[in-house]
Parts: C-alpha cells; sequence; structure tokens
C-alpha cells in the first residue's frame, strides 16, 4: 500500500512541468540549493562563535531568547506558502485504500516537506557545536528534539488553520505588536518564552512537553482531515460570495479604463496576486535600510539610488514581473477578442505607472529623513516610470510561465519565470541607474547624479510611443509561443 | 467571407492541418465535424491567429488573419475554458466584452435579457464567480458572451458538449436563427453528428488533418455521416466488433 503511495509521489515530483526545465537551469537550482545547504550550514556552526564573539555569555541562552520569534515567523511564512496536502486525495477516495491511510499519506507528506528539513540545516550543526563545546549532552539532544516537536507542531497547527483569515492575522498582528513593544522596551515577552526554551535544556525531561504536544496536534489534525474527506467537506474547493463591481470612476479612461477595472478585480479576487501586491508594500519600508546605518554598504553613495528604485518600484519589480502572466489563464480571449495588441500591452504600462505613483505618495514619509532623502526616492521613481516600466514589459514578452492565480505556492518566485533572456533585461533595471548615478557622481557632484538618472527617466517617458512599438513587435513575434506556454497547466 | 488557401500546420514531421481550398459565404452555418485529432480546434486556432501557420492563409472578409488584427472587431468566439475569466462574474465578464467590443452597459443588458431562456435562470444573479460554475453553465456564459456586439463571424468549438439537453435544443434554435435572419457566418464543430446535421446548412468532415467530405446538409446528410464514421476509415475496427 505504502509502496503505492511512493510510486505516485516518485512520478508527480519528477514528472511535474517546473521539473522539465533545460539541464543548465538543473544545474543552476542545484548550485542555487547546495549554495543554502552551505550557507545554512556555516550559519549553524558560526551562528555559536558569532553570538559569543558578540559579547553575549551564553549564544544558547541568546538563542532561547528569540526563538519565539523564530517559531511565529516560521508559522506566518509556512501560512502564507506551504500548500495543504489535499491537492492529490480526490483520485484515492475511490480506491481501495482505507481512509486512514489516505490521511496518514497525506499528514505524512508535510512531515518531509521542505519547510521541515530546512530548519534542520540550522539546528543540526548548532546542537553539535554546543555539544563539542561541552553543553550537557543529554541538555542539548533534549532541547534540539524538542525544538524539532515545536517546528513540527507548527507543520500540524498550519494544516489545522489553514486558511483561517480570521485566525491568522489578529495572531500575526499580536505577534508583530510584541515585537514592537520588546524594540521600544515597553514589554518582553522573551522574558517568559526564554525561560521556557531553557527549560528544554536545563530539566531535560521538560522536552516530553512539545513531543506529546506534537502527538496530540497529529492526532487532531488526523482526525479533522478524517471527518472531512468528502467532497462536499472539506476536498471541496472554497467558493466565495461573488459581488459583482462596476467601478464605474475608471469608465473615464475608456478603453484603458476597460482593462484597469479588470486588473483591479484580479488583485482583488486571486489570492496569488493579492499576497504578491502587498508583498510590494513592504519595498516601500526598504529605505529605511539606507542611510540610517543599518547595513554598512547601504551607507555609500551609489547605493542610496539603488536605494530609492527599490522604494517606488516595488509593485513593478513583483507584479510587473509577471506581466503578462497574470492573463495567462485566459489569454486565448485577450488575444482573440476586440483587442488591439498595442493597447494591451499599454494598459498594463498605466497599471505599472498609476502603482509607481501611488508609491511615490506613499514614500513621503520619508520627508521626516530630510528632503533629500525623498528627492532621491523622487528620481528613483521617474527612473521607474520612464525607464524600468518598458524595461520590465520587455521582459513580459520572455515570460512563459502560466500563473495559476488561487495559488500562493509560487509566489516568491518561479523557476520557469528565471529564463537567462529575463534575467538579462533585469540587470538594468538596477545596474544602469547606478552606472548612470555614479558617471555623475564620480564627474560632477552627487545632484548631478541624481539629475542624470532623473534625465534618463525623462528620456525613457518622452519616447514612450517609440519604445511601445518596438515592444509591440517582440510581443508579437512571441506571441504564438506565449499561448502555447500558457496551454500547459501550471 | 472566409477563404482558405493552401493552409498547412505541421509540428515536426506531423501534419495536422491541410486544407487547399475551403470557402465559407456570408451567413452561411458551417459545421465541422471529425475525430479527436482530425484538425477542428486547429483550423479555428488558425482562424483566430492563436497558433501560426506553416503555410497558407485564410482571409477573413478580406483581411489576412496572421498579419493584421483588423479582423477583431468582427469576428467573435469561444473555443474553450481558457475565454473565461475566472474571477469575474459572468454580468462583469458580459459587461468586459461589451466594452471591448463598443457596446455599452444598456446594449449588454438588453443582449442577455433575451437570453434569459438560456440561461435557466443559472448564470445571472448567482453570487458566483465563473470560476465556481458548473462546466455546462461556463459554457452557457461563453457562448452568449460570444453574440455580443454583432459579431459578423461567431466561432465556436464543441458548443453542445456538456450543455444539458434542454439547452441544447434551444442553443440549436440560435444557431439556425443567427445564420438565418442576422447574416451571421456562424462556424460550429461537434462530435454529435445530429446536432450538427440539424443547425448546419453546410458539413465538412476533417480527417487527420484533410477535408474528405464537403456536404449540403439534406435529409440524407445524417445517414451518410454515421455511415462514414461507422466504417468508412476504420474497416478493422469495426470488422472487431461486430465478431465480438
Amino acid at each position: 500500500m505504502f509502496k503505492h503511495f511512493l510510486n505516485l509521489q516518485w512520478k508527480s515530483f519528477f514528472r511535474s512541468a517546473s521539473f522539465k526545465t533545460n539541464l543548465a537551469i538543473k544545474i543552476l537550482m542545484g548550485f542555487g540549493v547546495l549554495y543554502f545547504v552551505v550557507a545554512f550550514a556555516f550559519l549553524g556552526v558560526g551562528a555559536y562563535f558569532l553570538i559569543k564573539e558578540a559579547g553575549y555569555e551564553d549564544p544558547l541562552l541568546f538563542v532561547n531568547k528569540y526563538l519565539i520569534y523564530y517559531i511565529a515567523g516560521d508559522l506566518f511564512f509556512r501560512y502564507l506558502m506551504q500548500k495543504m496536502p489535499v491537492t492529490n486525495i480526490k483520485p484515492l477516495l475511490y480506491l481501495p485504500f482505507k481512509k486512514s491511510q489516505v490521511v496518514h499519506y497525506s499528514l505524512g507528506k508535510t512531515v518531509v516537506s521542505f519547510f521541515n528539513w530546512t530548519h534542520a540545516f540550522f539546528f543540526l550543526p548548532f546542537s553539535i557545536v554546543l555539544l563539542v563545546q561541552g553543553y550537557n549532552p543529554l541538555g542539548v539532544i533534549a532541547w534540539h528534539f524538542a525544538l524539532f516537536a515545536l517546528i513540527y507542531c507548527s507543520n500540524f497547527i498550519n494544516v489545522l488553520v489553514n486558511n483561517k483569515d480570521s485566525v491568522f492575522y489578529p495572531i500575526a498582528a499580536l505577534v508583530i505588536g510584541l515585537g514592537v513593544c520588546q524594540y521600544f522596551n515597553l514589554f518582553d515577552i522573551t522574558e517568559y518564552t526564554a525561560s521556557i526554551f531553557n527549560a528544554f535544556y536545563t530539566i531535560s525531561w521538560t522536552a516530553l512537553v512539545p513531543i506529546a504536544l506534537l502527538v496530540g496536534l497529529y492526532y487532531a489534525a488526523f482526525n479533522y482531515f478524517k471527518s472531512n474527506m468528502y467532497l462536499d467537506g472539506g476536498l471541496q474547493t472554497k467558493h466565495t460570495v461573488a459581488k459583482s463591481e462596476n467601478l464605474e470612476w475608471l469608465d473615464r479612461f475608456g478603453n484603458m479604463g476597460t482593462f484597469l477595472k479588470n486588473d483591479i478585480k484580479l488583485i482583488k479576487r486571486n489570492k496569488r496576486p493579492r499576497t504578491v501586491v502587498i508583498m510590494s508594500g513592504l519595498f516601500l519600508f526598504y529605505g529605511l535600510l539606507f542611510g540610517s546605518g543599518a547595513i554598512e554598504v547601504y551607507d555609500g553613495p551609489i547605493w542610496q539610488i539603488f536605494g530609492a528604485i527599490f522604494v517606488t518600484g516595488g509593485f513593478l519589480f513583483t507584479f510587473g514581473q509577471y506581466v503578462p502572466s497574470w492573463d495567462s489563464s485566459y489569454y486565448q480571449l485577450m488575444m482573440s477578442q476586440n483587442i488591439k495588441y498595442r493597447d494591451y500591452i499599454r494598459s498594463k504600462w498605466y497599471l505599472i505607472v498609476i502603482a509607481t505613483l501611488i508609491s511615490t505618495v506613499l514614500a513621503s514619509f520619508y520627508l521626516f529623513f530630510g528632503i533629500n532623502a525623498y528627492l532621491a526616492i523622487l528620481v528613483g521613481a521617474v527612473y521607474n516610470i520612464g525607464f524600468n516600466s518598458h524595461i520590465v514589459l520587455l521582459g513580459g514578452a520572455y515570460v512563459k510561465s502560466p500563473v495559476d492565480l488561487t495559488s500562493n505556492k509560487k509566489a516568491f518566485g518561479d523557476k520557469q519565470a528565471f529564463n537567462m533572456k529575463t534575467m538579462l533585461l533585469s540587470l538594468p533595471k538596477l545596474l544602469l541607474p547606478m552606472l548612470i548615478f555614479a558617471a555623475g557622481y564620480y564627474t560632477i557632484s552627487d545632484t548631478a547624479g541624481y539629475i542624470f538618472v532623473a534625465l534618463a527617466g525623462i528620456l525613457g517617458f518622452a519616447f514612450r510611443n517609440r519604445v511601445f512599438t518596438q515592444i509591440e513587435k517582440i510581443y508579437k513575434k512571441e506571441k504564438y509561443k506565449t499561448i502555447h506556454a500558457y496551454k500547459q497547466k501550471a | 467571407m472566409i477563404h482558405t488557401q493552401n493552409l498547412s500546420k505541421t509540428y515536426g514531421a506531423a501534419t495536422v492541418l491541410n486544407i487547399e481550398n475551403l470557402e465559407i459565404p456570408k451567413g452561411q452555418c458551417f459545421g465541422l465535424v471529425g475525430n479527436n485529432g482530425a484538425g477542428k480546434t486547429t483550423f479555428f486556432s488558425l482562424l483566430l491567429d492563436l497558433i501560426e501557420p506553416t503555410t497558407g492563409q485564410i482571409i477573413n472578409n478580406g483581411v489576412q488573419v496572421n498579419t493584421s488584427e483588423d479582423w477583431k472587431p468582427f469576428t467573435s468566439a469561444f473555443i474553450d475554458e481558457s475565454f473565461l475569466i475566472g474571477y469575474l462574474t459572468p454580468e462583469e465578464y458580459f459587461y468586459f466584452i461589451g466594452e471591448l467590443r463598443g457596446q455599452n452597459k444598456a446594449d449588454v443588458d438588453a443582449l442577455i435579457g433575451s437570453f434569459e431562456d438560456f440561461f435557466h435562470g443559472e448564470i445571472l444573479n448567482q453570487k458566483k464567480y465563473l470560476r465556481d460554475l458548473s462546466k455546462g453553465n461556463q459554457k452557457k456564459a461563453g457562448i452568449v458572451a460570444s453574440f455580443i456586439g454583432k459579431p459578423e463571424v461567431v466561432i465556436l468549438d464543441e458548443p453542445f458538449a456538456n450543455l444539458d439537453p434542454t439547452t441544447q435544443i434551444r442553443l440549436k434554435g440560435i444557431l439556425k436563427n443567427l445564420a438565418a435572419n442576422q447574416n451571421t457566418t456562424v462556424l460550429v464543430s461537434s462530435h454529435d453528428l445530429s446536432h450538427v446535421t440539424e443547425v448546419c446548412e453546410r458539413i465538412v468532415v476533417l480527417n487527420k488533418g484533410e477535408v474528405v467530405k464537403d456536404i449540403k446538409t439534406s435529409a440524407a446528410t445524417l445517414k451518410e455521416l454515421e455511415v462514414f464514421f461507422a466504417g468508412g476509415d476504420f474497416p478493422e475496427a469495426v470488422a472487431v466488433l461486430e465478431e465480438e
């Protein structure tokens, strides 16, 4: 029985569309994975000494202090990213398997998920270093197992609360609130939680508590799934109550308005674009790392423009990166309806420009850091509107991975979207303004640098019609390939 | 209205469509039948410039389809679910298509109002997005959307599949009326021989990408088609079945 499940799993993994990329990308991905494994392992080994170097007496105590945030962050991340194991259950339902076996199998699948084993790359080496450094072996082992039990608890908590936004967002707000309180020395939750984590080490048997909790959660998840394993129960895809919206205020934009209305609905009603747009909002705060001394290299003059581009470019970089893939599920309609290709591309451009303008207004809080900081951001916005918006659209012509709107699984980057051409095209988005700025900065002054960058943006804006003609040609050339690619399921 | 010349489509060594010459006059209700892989959807996709012809071209009302976009204003189609925008409600979808085709809300309302029977109360005001409708209801919405904006050419791939019997009968009436009274050129493909013979005045049979029959529909057409599909092309299979 188990053999069948394994066999299915094996095939679904090796036959998945994303695995069928070409060899070069596979090798590149392999190196990428290797890099992260090594980096985490080094972090695990090095963390002990780094913390010690930073002047903390006992690195274990230090780690224990912040573990609560680590676990909260992990849970947060899982909630957004980890997919529930229900997807492949349907075809198994009417086959001669026992229901409980199917549930065990589905839950077992989550156990070996990436979200669980990546933690080992940090905790395993860290624990080994603790042992080598002469910590009480029984304590370390107990601590280690307790932590893994907690990580797996997160796994099953996530299974249980999946898609319950009403539970998730208040808790997320609470955790963030606690973090802010701690930062301003109002209230320190870690004083209470640290002693719990310390207890796992000092009083070894307490490690049995999270393990018992884990067993309990597993059975809760098991029962929950088993009792909901009906097509009209837990396996039902959720239907939201739809409400027609007119958004008539956009009608004044004529044909563009029609598309903009659609794009707004796209963002509002689909999980993946919604997540991406929320993430793009975070870019607004990226500038805080600059000039504040938080990260040393970022205080260099050329890095300032790098930050400025990012602050207003969040939407452009995240959402724009997948234009026109957002429309992939109905691309054939768009291509055969009464739409001029040029209008279609232009509507995407408008969307990016409007979002950039909104970010620019929202970024006005940088005025607190002086008029110069905001001027730099304005320059970045001009460059984004005039130059980067075109580059993004150009890159879009080569993005050929369909987007599954309802799933968040690949919200953080898509292997197929990551091809050579899009990568090359993303370089000028960031490097070019830095180079232009450097040219002005080193020959004349930093003001000249900013003026140069702004000029590049204005030039791009001035020639936008010619640029569109070129972009349109490329889209048309790629049209058939794109339609074909979008027909493949994500 | 639609002239097809030397049209072919090959993938590698396999030719999936090869039509030397096919003329479809304006206002004709044209039926395309053939087994799976005969090239029906390929032909329709070429008509909509969704795939590139290997050789030849289609000229739709004087516009060469693969070089100009000017056929779009008077041509509409419903091929499959990829012509629906899943996150819109049916009403929003109709208005969206309407706006693209220069129809205001009142025009669209009037048109979809006349299809109330066809919708059978399952499309409008259901508080559901298109993606949450059943396959048959999705199809109803897609078919009606293809009538918005008085197109001169309507292309429907397998419109009868997934529809319930009542809706099938109603659709037949609608299609006949479109061609007869509004001078619309209607292109329909189907696996159901009785439906096409009933609706279409002309039926073309595709087999392995080639036109093998071009029939003006008459009382004998259904029989002729049944004989063709029953054995003409697959004598071995029929022989085996008969032995059993």
